[in-house]
């Protein structure tokens, strides 16, 4: 007798076939969507009524896989999961576990941590920026985007030996020492990136055309923001002044002079415009890192869990031991419950370990910066035009493979 | 009469952006024209792995399954057999010898870590990097692939000098 069945909303549209909403699916082989992210796009005309990501098609269960491996072997994983920012999801993992053993790192090794991280930050926001505006339309900057990136990656390269997926860091220290002469190297880049910065400004800041597609759109105030729980880029592009590394630094960057970029509008172009002072300041502080580069041991002295050195491995016979037992059997961590947060390129990237003792992990969670800023697109799309969630979507700046992990 | 400022700024930017491009004409070419010219890659690159030999020609692997133990994708495969002949006939520079040594590239992520854990340095990774085949079953490589006297090398790419420009293998035109 009653029609009145309650039907999930998005039915209900499907189900008034006169009326003017319409229910489109926008991915998960959409370009624009940095993955394979799938939005269930309700539209009025041309407005977006409703927006919801469909997350999952890219799950792969690193974080299972976690409990199965031995904690160095887990460094690996992390490097599949925010693919362009894989030091610092590197940094995260390793200082958690440090937490829980309780190692002291050596200087050395701290400043290249922190030249790395920086040098990886600037690389994801290059591939933000190229892929940002490419979305938009503006092209020709995707290319001089890539050209900088490809000499961070060689630099990275130069380093650990891979590119996307370095794994440099260890838990107790780095994989071995920076190949001779890098640090000039590191000085050439960033003797060129100033004049690339430069005309990165030149194609975009000043384009009418592009501030005309991103300026109010996808905005989003700063108690709002709090409320979403957005971090990194995001959040300071809606006037809320947090950074990790000033509120709660790691790895020494107390000891490091540079600004946090803050704007006030919350829309795409505030967040255009901090991600890109921001890599200014990450400039600021490879170069000061260099600076600080002092001869010295870059593995921590704990015998039990940092591999040993190769000559001595060779020679006596408890560093053979040593090598063999943490290689084969892993190390024991004590019990307990850690969680390190982290200032990746993207917000705040937070790494949940519990352990109950024994070489592998009872529980490893990542708390991931894409996941978070994802969350808020329902609320940012809602009420802008189709064309502007591409916008919107590009400037939350998020990576598939550590949303769905 | 926003719309014609709007009109005029956005020819402006058209402008200015083509001005960029059009001055990076005479620069140097970012590009490698890849495969008629070689990739450089870095002494530390991570490629296909080489099992290495002693200055005898005997293979340096004491069949120890410590990189077996270290991998973690489990793509490593060793059957270890002993040789009781004398030192100058054996196959290895040991009496132990990997008989089998398999590595399923199609799992390997080339972390590096087998090379890391090897205490006798029998393997470590080379720079071949083309690996791709028609057929899955042929990404499972066996001992002959792998072993330095024995591997295919391609010709597609050149190592850089540790001491290089971060560019060097952009050419000036
Ligand atoms: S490079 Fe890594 S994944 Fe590949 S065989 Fe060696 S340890 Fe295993
Ligand atoms: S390659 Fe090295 S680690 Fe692997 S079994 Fe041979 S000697 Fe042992």
């Amino acid at each position: 007798m009653s029609t009145n069945i309650n039907l999930p909303p998005q039915l209900e549209v499907i189900d008034r076939p006169l009326d003017t909403q319409m229910t489109i699916s926008m991915g998960p082989q959409h370009p624009s969507t940095h993955g394979v992210l799938r939005v269930e796009l309700v539209l009025d005309g041309e407005m977006v009524v409703k927006a919801t990501p469909d997350i999952g098609y890219l799950h792969t269960g690193m974080e299972k896989l976690f409990e199965y491996k031995k904690y160095q072997q887990g460094i690996v994983i992390t490097d599949r999961m925010d693919y362009l920012n894989p030091l610092g999801n590197n940094l995260a993992y390793v200082m958690a576990a440090e937490k829980l053993l309780a190692i002291e790192i050596p200087e050395r090794a701290q400043t290249i941590r922190v030249l790395f991280c920086e040098l990886q930050r600037i690389a994801s926001h290059l591939v933000w920026l190229g892929t940002h505006a490419l979305d938009i339309g503006a092209m020709t900057v995707f290319f001089y985007c890539f050209r900088e990136r490809e000499k961070i990656l060689n630099l990275i390269e130069a380093a650990s030996g891979g590119r996307l997926t370095p794994s440099y860091f260890r838990i107790g220290g780095l994989m071995m020492d920076l190949p001779a002469g890098f640090e000039s190297r590191v000085k050439q880049f960033l003797d060129g990136f100033p004049s690339a910065l430069k005309d990165f400004q030149k194609l975009l800041t000043g384009n009418r055309i592009f501030q005309k597609r991103t300026q109010n759109v996808g905005r989003i105030s700063g108690p709002d923001a709090i409320d979403w729980g957005l971090s990194g880029p995001c959040l300071r592009g809606s006037g809320v002044q947090l950074d990790i590394r000033r509120a709660n630094p790691y790895t020494g960057y107390e000891k490091y002079d540079f600004e946090i970029p803050i704007e006030h509008d919350g829309d795409v172009w505030a967040r255009y415009l901090v991600r890109l002072s921001e890599m200014k300041e990450s400039q600021k502080i490879v170069t000061q890192a260099l600076s600080r580069l002092r001869p010295g041991p870059v593995k921590a002295d704990a015998p039990k869990v940092v591999l040993p050195d190769r000559e001595a491995m060779k020679q006596h016979m408890d560093a053979l031991i040593h090598h063999f037992l943490i290689v084969a059997e892993g190390f024991d961590v004590p019990a307990g419950e850690v969680y390190h947060p982290i200032e990746a390129s993207k917000g705040e990237l937070g790494v949940y370990i519990r352990s109950t003792g024994g070489p592998k992990p009872s529980r490893v969670h990542f708390r991931g910066p894409s996941f978070v800023n994802l969350s808020a697109l329902p609320d940012l799309a809602q009420g802008a035009m189709i064309a502007d969630i591409v916008a919107i979507i590009g400037s939350l700046d998020i990576v598939l493979g550590e949303i769905d992990r | 009469m926003s719309i014609i400022t709007d009109v005029i700024q956005s020819t402006k930017a058209i402008i200015q952006g083509m001005g960029v491009t059009l001055s990076y004409i005479p620069k140097r070419k970012w590009t490698v024209q890849y495969p008629e010219e070689p990739v450089t890659v870095q002494p530390r690159y991570r490629g296909q792995h080489l099992l290495h030999v002693d200055e005898n020609g005997k293979e340096k692997c004491v069949a120890c399954f410590l990189c077996a133990a270290a991998c973690p994708s489990e793509c490593i495969y060793i059957i270890a057999k002993d040789d009781p002949r004398s030192p100058a006939e054996r196959t290895g520079v040991d009496e132990r010898f990997a008989e089998v040594y398999n590595i399923d590239y199609g799992r390997c992520i080339f972390c590096g870590y087998c090379v890391e854990a090897c205490p006798k340095d029998a393997i470590t990774h080379g720079y071949n990097f083309e690996l791709s085949v028609y057929n899955r079953a042929d990404l499972l490589k066996t001992k002959t692939d792998l072993l330095i006297t024995t591997q295919l090398q391609s010709k597609n790419y050149r190592v850089a000098f540790s001491d290089e420009d971060v560019d060097s293998e952009y050419k000036e035109v």
